[in-house]
């Protein structure tokens, strides 16, 4: 579905007439094609200590980026990327201010801002009092921010992960996630061969393939080497059967929610494939209702779906031989599970439970040969799903984020793609919105 | 020479509509294509070159003299793939099956797929046969003169159109018609035929029910389990029904259109291999096929009880059974195609028949009695409903799970077919 708004805006006339009088202007964002370049412009790379490491420089130039230590006069810049590692006392913020402050000048549109934090847990109170300051600054900016250009903050325990996140962030790929933090903690994360094809050789199944996100999925990972496994309600097969053949992958017909469906989602991993290395949890329904007036059928089917299948499934593969080593299972939340909504208790609990689950399993996944477990929460995504919302009220929301637009259901797919990638070992047990930081929720 | 015994390796078919229904704008090969890339797309054989694929149709517009190659060609599966077209009446999809698994046996092929489809609804019209020889005249003449002379042979009447029945060319008797005769014949009771019939949609709703059809079924155009599936059907509710073939008989017409399968749209596919093909491609084998055997009886001149229309498997299983030392004990399942509830019931009712298995079939007594817990656990066609060719890849697709699901054990399937055919085969996992 186009939105008509957002290319309006971005007519001549459309701009300047929104620009006179103050109504959003939502950009195009710069989404990941095959082939494309890490950034458009060169980075600039600064460091809270004065001096970036020389390790940090290779890690970027590595992912692709051209590096800049200084901006000329009148020179844009791609991304501003802050080591801000060693802050230790509220004083030593104002290096942050004074980078970004004078960086973002420079920015280009669809620009990004990453900064490199250390996590607040164990350190002094007043290093982790200033640690957690970046948090605001980040936010704060990401609000500030134009033309599409986003603001992350990466918590960085452990560097495995780093040379992955950055070509996430950086890219085009990340074009939704906006004012979010992420920890990178410690984890086997192996460098792809081909960075183009980081998920090659790999077996990945999605639920809720059929259509909308879970379709989106199916083919970003196909398009980054996985061998798919399709899976839908069998009613979904028609539409299956051409999404999976247009990804030169394989159906499954499978109920999540029936009590049958772990056992046969082994079966058929030990019958077709060498174990799985990648899942998705992407099945999911939605059956809305105010609380005082919810049907306990409806109740009851949104859980089951949603919840209680990735519970059983999860639990199944783990005390299975069909999960292999370094597996990554991602589970679709929701913002809806982080902020609440209206109609939306049934929902809303299991959106938050996912969250609940990711965090409480990532333990046992990174027990099972450094495998993990994250959780990807979504915002106002344009889909089949959302088309349904009455046409004021899918307006407005779609407005009510940093990037003034909704997001696209290959957004979240990148989010997947990445957390699903050999190189995210390092982030286990977390969840990553891609909500173009929208206004509700934490 | 070596020979080696086939896998099947999986189904694929659409949910069966009833003529005119929600297939009714769909061709032949509209329908065949769809449910190559269903199985396409279950297996992941994409862009794969397989040995072959043979399929049919009993009723075939003459545009479609190479429907099975069209269907690849239109199909995800490699365009070398070679393929043919096989009619055997309502036997085409079996004999399809048999096809492929000897060539793989013999080690001509290593893969190979087949499938069947009918359309009754989108059947070929043929113009009128005095029209069709006026035109014919008019095309060979060489002179204008000429093709104005034949072209003045032409007459109102010619213009009624030839449509496709259901009846045999040399009896003029539609195929109910026939079995109305062997059912009366072999005493078969209408409420034995209503038993059946309601056994027949309580089997297969169950086995949509527990999900036993998602792995073998694609849905097409809407459609995502069989039209013709009656869940709630019962004997009561058929024991309402009129007769509508033997009506000739008066009170002792038993055949309705509940206990008769109704004409309906489909297709269905079957992917075989060698072991080593599906280990290679990393796909399960769920049984093997062991051997086929085809009768034909004499309709036209036989004997009015013994040589019924559709009692050729009858004649086929007991020669299949003696080539393997078999019998119906050491089978775990029996799909006896339900062409009409009498022809399972005739079928079964003769070979429970002392004299005439010593006289007709040259055994030393009744070759036995199928034990009816297991003949068509899973429905058959009373309940599905008989896209004619597309019946024998739904038979043995589904066979060939029942066989997989039961951890091993061995299957017999009988199909009848037009011209007083049958053709018969054994599975085994």
């Amino acid at each position: 579905m186009s939105d008509r708004y957002l290319n309006l805006v971005n007519s001549p006339v459309g701009a300047r007439v929104a620009s006179r009088v103050g109504l959003p202007q939502p950009a195009q964002l710069r989404r990941y094609t095959t082939g494309d370049r890490l950034l458009l412009a060169p980075a600039l790379l600064g460091s809270t200590t004065g001096k970036p490491t020389a390790a940090l420089r290779k890690l970027l130039s590595g992912a692709g980026a051209e590096v800049l230590d200084e901006i000329a006069e009148g020179v844009r810049v791609g991304a501003l990327v802050l080591d801000a590692r060693s802050v230790k006392t509220p004083a030593d913020l104002g290096a942050v201010r004074e980078f970004l402050g004078s960086g973002v000048r420079a920015l280009s549109s669809s620009g990004r801002v990453l900064v490199l934090g250390r996590a607040p847990d164990g350190a002094s109170i007043t290093a982790a009092t200033t640690r957690q300051a970046l948090e605001g600054i980040v936010r704060s900016l990401a609000k500030e921010l134009r033309r599409g250009s986003t603001a992350n903050l990466l918590w960085v325990e452990d560097e495995a992960s780093l040379p992955s996140a950055l070509r996430f962030f950086l890219s085009g790929k990340s074009a939704y996630v906006d004012g979010q933090p992420l920890r990178l903690g410690a984890g086997k994360a192996p460098a792809p061969k081909d960075w183009e094809q980081p998920l090659a050789g790999k077996t990945a199944l999605v639920t809720g393939a059929a259509r909308g996100i879970g379709a989106a999925i199916a083919a970003v990972l196909a398009r980054d080497g996985a061998r798919v496994i399709a899976a839908d309600l069998t009613i979904a097969g028609d539409s299956l059967a051409k999404i999976a053949n247009k990804l030169h992958g394989t159906t499954l017909h499978l109920d999540v929610a029936a009590a049958e469906a772990p056992e046969r989602l082994l079966d058929h991993l030990a019958a077709h494939t060498d174990g799985l290395d990648i899942l998705i949890h992407n099945a999911g329904i939605t059956r809305d209702k105010l609380l005082a007036n919810m049907k306990p059928e409806h109740w009851d089917a949104v859980l089951a779906v949603n919840l209680e299948s990735q519970l059983r499934i999860n639990e199944a593969l783990l005390g299975s031989d069909q999960l292999n080593a370094q597996a990554r299972v991602v589970c679709l939340s929701s913002t809806t599970g982080l902020s609440g909504n209206r109609g939306q208790t049934n929902y809303g609990a299991t959106k938050a439970g996912v969250i609940g689950m990711v965090r409480a399993s990532a333990p046992a996944f990174a027990a099972h040969g450094a495998s993990t477990i994250n959780a990807i929460a979504p915002g106002f995504i344009d889909t089949e799903m959302t088309a349904k919302i009455p046409f004021a009220t899918r307006e407005v929301a779609r407005r009510l984020s940093s990037l003034q637009q909704a997001g696209l259901p290959i957004d979240v797919a990148e989010a997947a793609a990445w957390l699903a990638s050999p190189g995210a070992g390092g982030v286990n047990g977390q969840v990553l919105r891609v909500c173009g930081q929208n206004l509700v929720g934490a | 020479m070596n020979t080696r015994r086939a896998a099947i390796v999986g189904g694929n078919r659409i949910p069966f509509a009833r003529s005119n229904g929600p297939y009714a704008h769909a061709s032949n090969q509209d329908m065949l294509t769809a449910t190559l890339d269903g199985l396409v797309a279950r297996f992941g054989l994409q862009r794969e070159r397989l040995g072959e694929v043979a399929a049919g149709a009993v009723l075939k517009h003459s545009r479609d003299f190479n429907l099975t190659r069209e269907s690849v060609l239109g199909s995800r599966l490699a365009a070398e793939t070679p393929a043919y077209d096989v009619q055997q009446a309502c036997g085409t999809g079996l004999e399809t099956v048999i096809l492929t698994a000897n060539k793989i046996a013999l080690g001509q092929v290593d893969s190979a797929i087949a499938a069947g489809v009918d359309t009754t609804s989108d059947a070929p019209i043929a113009v009128h046969e005095d029209l069709r020889a006026v035109l014919l005249a008019a095309n060979r003449a060489k002179t204008l003169g000429g093709r104005l002379r034949a072209l003045s042979g032409l007459r109102p009447q010619q213009l009624v159109p030839a449509i496709p029945v259901n009846s045999e060319p040399r009896t003029g008797m539609s195929m109910g018609e026939h079995q109305a005769i062997t059912t009366l014949e072999w005493d078969i009771t209408r409420a034995a035929q209503d038993e059946l019939a309601a056994a027949s949609h309580r089997n297969l709703a169950a086995a949509y029910d527990r999900g036993f059809l998602d792995d073998l079924l694609t849905p097409f155009l809407g459609l995502s389990r069989d039209q013709n599936l009656r869940p709630d059907s019962d004997v009561e509710k058929l024991a309402k029904l009129s007769p509508v073939y033997g009506k000739a008989f008066g009170e002792n017409a038993t055949m309705t259109a509940g206990n008769s399968t109704p004409l309906t749209d489909g297709a269905s596919a079957v992917l075989l291999a060698s072991d080593e093909w599906a280990a290679a491609h990393k796909l399960p084998v769920l049984a093997h096929f062991v051997d086929a055997e085809t009768a034909a009886v004499d309709y036209v001149h036989g004997n009015r009880k013994e040589d019924g229309l559709l009692m050729a498997p009858v004649y086929a299983v007991p020669r299949l059974l003696a080539r393997h030392k078999l019998s119906f004990d050491d089978f775990d399942f029996v799909e006896i195609h339900e062409a009409f509830a009498g022809t399972v019931l005739a079928t079964l009712a003769a070979w429970e028949d002392d004299d005439f298995c010593r006289r007709r079939l040259e055994l030393d007594g009744a070759l036995g009695s199928v034990d009816r817990s297991k003949l068509n656990v899973n429905g058959s066609s009373l309940a599905a409903g008989h896209p004619f060719a597309a019946t024998g890849g739904r038979i043995v697709a589904t066979l060939a799970k029942m066989l997989h699901e039961k951890g091993g054990g061995r299957g017999l399937i009988s199909i009848c077919a037009a011209g007083g055919q049958g053709v018969t085969a054994i599975l085994e996992a």
